[in-house]
């Protein structure tokens, strides 16, 4: 096998929550980038959740959502990253805040990097 | 008298409905922990150095969870006078176990032998309205590694 199957794949951009991509070496720092979206939650959610609140437990509806709004947030990021010049974001950290009562910010954050 | 039913009832609901979610959410954590206990998770610091590998991949496992009908209720009491609020405590417990289990169970698939630098977020998306939804978004993210 490849020692080095990642390489080879050079349009992907490599994320990572640590300091450093393993078993590569960091070339170029090119500084912050990151990625946000505020999402609204749509109505038809809401009262299914509402119901789901008597009983409790999982919203999956809201899970989801949040995920799909987590994904588009790192794909801004890896854009923001990738027009820099970038193949890995290291050190990413997600975080969320409620705006409003209806909305959610989701907000993603890293160092974009060269790799050798 | 019929709000005094209708909240009755809904006390009631949430209390039965909302223990046997619970309980049957736990033994599924602990049936899940189990079986994903091979995949250890570590977080290293800044002079540690960066684990050998050949790829990483970065993992998110994510769940909202809300509280029962029941726990607000009492939460709403235990407000009043202070104090831990024990019915909070499990249903933030079951949330973080899922989210990592979720993480783990992902990178697991994609064939990681340890996850590195696992962070944990919580944020509140209920608002702050009073008797309104309570619910919690956790999540868990760390870069996996083969």
């Amino acid at each position: 096998m490849n020692d080095r199957p990642a390489l080879s794949r050079s349009n992907r951009m490599l994320l990572t929550t640590l300091e450093g991509v393993p078993g590569r070496k960091i070339v170029k720092h090119l500084g912050l980038v990151q990625g946000s979206t505020v999402r609204a939650k749509n109505i038809g959610r809401d009262i299914t959740a509402g119901l789901k609140n008597l009983v409790g437990g999982e919203l999956k509806g809201y899970t989801e959502l949040l995920q799909e709004a987590r994904d588009e947030a790192t794909q801004r990021m890896m854009q923001e990253a990738s027009k820099m010049g970038a193949n890995a974001i290291v050190n990413i950290r997600f975080a969320t805040s409620s705006l409003t009562q209806g909305a959610a910010e989701l907000f993603v954050y890293g160092t974009a990097v060269q790799i050798d | 008298m019929d709000t005094l039913g209708i909240f009755l009832v809904l006390m009631l609901l949430g209390f039965f409905a909302g223990s046997y979610i619970e309980k049957k959410h736990f033994e599924d954590l602990h049936d899940r922990e189990y079986r994903t206990r091979q995949l250890t998770i570590v977080n290293i610091g800044a002079k540690t150095p960066i684990p050998e590998a050949d790829r990483a991949k970065l993992f998110v496992g994510s769940v909202v969870i809300s509280s029962d009908y029941f726990k607000t209720f009492v939460a709403s009491w235990i407000n009043v006078f202070g104090g831990r609020i024990g019915v909070f405590e499990t249903l933030v417990e079951r949330g973080r176990r899922e989210a990592l289990l979720r993480m783990k169970e992902e990178a697991l698939k994609w064939g990681a032998r340890q996850i590195v630098n696992v962070r944990l977020e919580t944020a509140e998306l209920s608002g702050h309205t009073p008797g309104g939804l309570v619910s919690v978004e956790i999540i868990a993210y760390g870069t996996g590694v083969q």
